[in-house]
């Protein structure tokens, strides 16, 4: 690789673009109807607006769009992650990491469509400890729980999930941890299961799958990603280490 | 009608460690080997990005494609066995190097009780100690004779190690240096120290230093970079297959691989194997490959598998414990094991390497008095620092919500601070314990999937906890502030990750009735068909597979190599 692909990696362009853009990409907040509420940082951006370096980032990511859920299933989902790992005095929680994107993206591909996974019939109800024996595919449960999220808000508190205020809303969650949701169609734990297990992929893994936002939530657990070589320093006590993720090994090779 | 190719010296089918082996061997010796591999074509340079935690330990990169094969499970013979539909308990490989590629490179003689299991049980304890319907059978080789093929593997692969004080005799030290202590390594060593007990530095596949091999291979020393279990080695640090044996036989020019060749069926004529059948997955065309001697070298299901499909050997019978292709599946315990929360230390625990650890045997084997147990064998104990990764370590204390704000600063307060002991638990086989053909669900070809009948018995359960509670010692002495210990062990549970340590199903001995091969891993009826591979471990010891794997390889080799020169029954 020459001087001429450091000179044009991706990142000094999108910066360049990004500072020519600025006015007009923040601007677009203010599109709003369907576009504006579609923005998922809406009503974050005041909250965050200290930190320029994470909504510089935000606006420019045009990964930040979606595959696959429907405005509406994106915002539950979206508030739903934000309870499992909420912002805190530790750093941004799963909305501001991009969870839901990344959620949305998986459920686009092979993991959503259960690609690599053994789905042939006949399909019997089995013991817990010989593990999942259903038809639904990954998307399916998460249309049907997305819909029964709402359904069950408005049964117990008369609104949809994203009116409900954060206790309320984990009130939900923990009736869909606990099976407390009378459900036939799919195990209400069972999507929690995947639920909480999908927004912890959100969050940790690299930032080339739309979550962990900036590397932030590496950076909050002091993980520093992508590293060549730890030979230096493996006897040593701990140190923390500003994290790299695989595109900066990219831009490296 | 299958196209019939010409015929070769050997075939071997599946190229992991054991086809890499044989191959090896094979052709330095002037032969001609076929390899037939079903998975896809490896090399170092495809792990590029391979500090992937979501590809690669998450959706399974390596990994074989269970929509196309898997294997159906259940606890007993009274329950219906339903197909594992998603990974969880075990990983099988896939692609040239095989499971090879993605282990952690813990690299471990068995003991030499282990290969004389019954009667070293019978003549310290009596007949009595072992319980009804548990068939434990002596391997019908002994760790002295074995000793040499140990020696051999762990110079090919250049193993990095210290003398096991506890371990069988030696006739050369490791051909590399242990590796780097930790300082949680060293926490682990001086707390086992203090507790009487005897602790190394466990033998290591990932190499401490440069190395050249025997066979003129080079390799580059760990950079302890956090990423070896369900990833591939982006230096070629980690001895695999693909980095080790497969090129020394692909250089002799007498070796030739064919990828994407699933082979299905082992053809033969009376008791003479003539060769195999396979399919080009990437056409559909079936192909005859006839070969002078066939060599299985999958993973465990599919050597049994292919065995029952072709129907070669006495299929095992659980209701009458006769027969032998399918007895004795074997599988490990790897629940024992104690965490300890720190809340003054941290800890680099994103670096690491796949056996970067320090470990101890004192309850290992027959190391200690089992008078007072309920239980025979044992667990290897170890502190490992293999790399914690982030979506997959997050361990909080008990009593912590799994998720929510109490998790989240939890998890992270944690996540350089906390330590696990583990017991890797031996497995003794059972008359109910076996695999067979399942009579329900097919693979894409529509060919039958293996049936595991398997679950913990009170062995099992009595060994986890002496063995948790031992762990938690070491934990305590160690100063953790927190500790959790299992305290029992629940039934097995497919779902959550042990090991993809799976033995047995065509087991060794020195009695035709009892074993489906000889010590030399040449099949009673038939002599031209070896059967290589964990599936010759009459039981599971407490320790990871792939060394004795790979000595039994060698010895294999060598069979072969006296079958091709004067025909006949080795043993």
């Amino acid at each position: 690789m020459t001087d001429e692909t450091k000179q044009e990696t991706p990142e000094s362009l999108s910066r360049r673009r990004f500072i020519k853009n600025t006015g007009y990409v923040v601007g677009g907040v203010a599109v709003g109807g369907v576009v504006g509420s579609l923005l998922p940082f809406g009503d974050n951006t005041k909250k965050t607006n200290n930190d320029k370096k994470v909504s510089r980032s935000e606006a420019e990511n045009f990964n930040q769009a979606l595959m696959y859920f429907t405005q509406e299933q994106f915002t539950i989902v979206n508030a739903a992650t934000e309870r499992i790992f909420p912002e805190d005095e530790n750093g941004p929680g799963a909305k501001a990491l991009g969870v839901a994107f990344y959620i949305d993206h998986q459920l686009a591909g092979d993991w959503g469509f259960n690609g690599r996974e053994y789905m042939q019939p006949p399909f019997y109800n089995g013991e817990k400890v010989q593990g999942y024996q259903g038809r639904l595919k990954r998307r399916e449960i998460f249309n049907i729980a997305i819909q029964e999220i709402q359904n069950h808000s408005q049964a117990k508190f008369k609104k949809n999930f994203i009116d409900l205020t954060d206790e309320q809303q984990e009130a939900i969650l923990k009736d869909f941890e606990e099976d407390k949701v009378k459900l036939t169609t799919i195990s209400p734990s069972g999507f929690f299961n995947m639920l909480r297990s999908a927004t912890l992929e959100g969050v940790y893994s690299d930032p080339l799958y739309g979550g962990n936002t900036n590397m932030n939530g590496w950076k909050m657990k002091n993980y520093p990603g992508n590293q060549m070589a730890y030979a230096d320093m493996i006897e040593n006590d701990f140190k923390k280490i500003a994290p790299q993720s695989l595109r900066d090994h990219l831009s490296q090779g | 009608m299958a196209k019939k190719l010409p015929k070769v010296d050997v075939v071997v089918v599946g190229v992991g460690w054991g086809g890499g082996i044989i191959a090896s061997e094979l052709t330095k010796k002037g032969l001609n080997v076929v390899g037939l591999e079903r998975g896809k074509e490896r090399k170092t340079e495809d792990y590029f990005m391979v500090h992937d935690e979501l590809r690669y330990a998450l959706r399974y990169e390596l990994f074989q494609d269970l929509s196309k094969e898997t294997i159906t499970f259940r606890g007993n013979e009274k329950i219906r066995a339903l197909p594992m539909r998603q990974y969880g308990s075990f990983l099988l490989g896939d692609g040239l190097g095989g499971s090879g590629v993605h282990w952690n490179g813990q690299t471990y003689r068995f003991l030499p009780y282990d290969f004389e299991i019954k009667s070293k049980t019978i003549e310290r304890y009596g007949k009595k100690k072992i319980p009804d319907l548990m068939t434990i059978q002596d391997w019908g080789i002994t760790y002295d004779e074995l000793e040499p093929y140990f020696d051999k593997f762990e110079k090919t692969a250049g193993i990095s190690g210290e003398e096991n004080p506890m371990g069988g005799k030696r006739s050369d030290k490791y051909p590399t240096p242990p590796m780097k202590k930790s300082p949680p390594m060293k926490m682990f060593e001086e707390a086992s120290k203090n507790l009487k007990l005897h602790p190394y530095n466990s033998p290591s596949a990932n190499l401490s230093e440069a190395y050249t091999n025997p066979d003129g291979i080079a390799r580059a020393a760990c950079q302890y970079c956090g990423f070896c279990e369900r990833f591939g080695c982006e230096y070629g640090a980690k001895a695999d297959p693909v980095v080790t044996v497969i090129p020394v036989a692909k250089k002799t020019g007498k070796f030739e691989i064919r990828t994407h060749s699933n082979v299905r069926r082992i053809l033969y004529k009376g008791n003479k194997a003539t060769g195999v059948m396979y399919t080009d997955v990437t056409t559909g065309e079936e192909i005859e490959q006839p070969a002078d001697i066939v060599v299985l070298t999958s993973y465990v299901f599919n050597n049994i598998r292919l065995l029952l499909m072709s129907g070669i050997g006495n299929p095992y019978d659980s209701t009458t414990g006769k027969g032998v292709i399918g007895k004795n599946y074997c599988y490990q315990v790897m629940k024992g094991s104690a965490i300890g929360f720190f809340d003054k230390k941290k800890f680099n625990n994103f670096a690491g390497a796949g056996s970067l650890g320090m470990c101890l045997d004192d309850y290992n084997g027959d190391n200690f008095d089992h008078s007072n147990v309920d239980f025979i064998h044992g667990a290897r104990i170890g502190l490992f620092q293999t790399g914690q990764r982030p979506i997959q370590n997050n361990a909080v204390p008990k009593g912590t919500p799994s998720w929510g704000k109490e998790f989240k600063n939890t998890s992270i307060k944690y996540a350089n601070s906390y330590l696990s002991v583990g017991a890797e638990g031996a497995s003794m086989p059972f008359q109910h314990h076996y695999i067979d053909l399942d009579p329900t669900y097919k693979d894409a070809f529509g060919d039958p999937l293996p049936r595991i009948t398997y679950d913990f018995e009170e062995q099992d359960r009595q060994l986890a906890v002496f063995m948790s509670k031992k762990c938690a010692d070491i934990v305590k002495e160690m100063g953790a502030d927190k500790i959790e210990y299992l305290k029992e062990l629940g039934p097995y549970d497919i779902t959550t990750y042990q090991s993809t340590h799976n033995t047995g199903g065509v087991i060794m001995g020195g009695d035709p009735g009892t074993s489906a091969v000889n010590n030399y891993l040449q099949m009673w009826d038939m002599e031209n068909l070896f059967v290589v591979g964990a599936s010759a471990f009459a039981h599971n010891s407490g320790y990871n597979p792939t060394g004795t794997v790979g000595a039994l390889a060698y010895r294999a080799a060598e069979g072969i190599l006296k079958y091709q020169k004067s025909g006949g029954a080795l043993a």
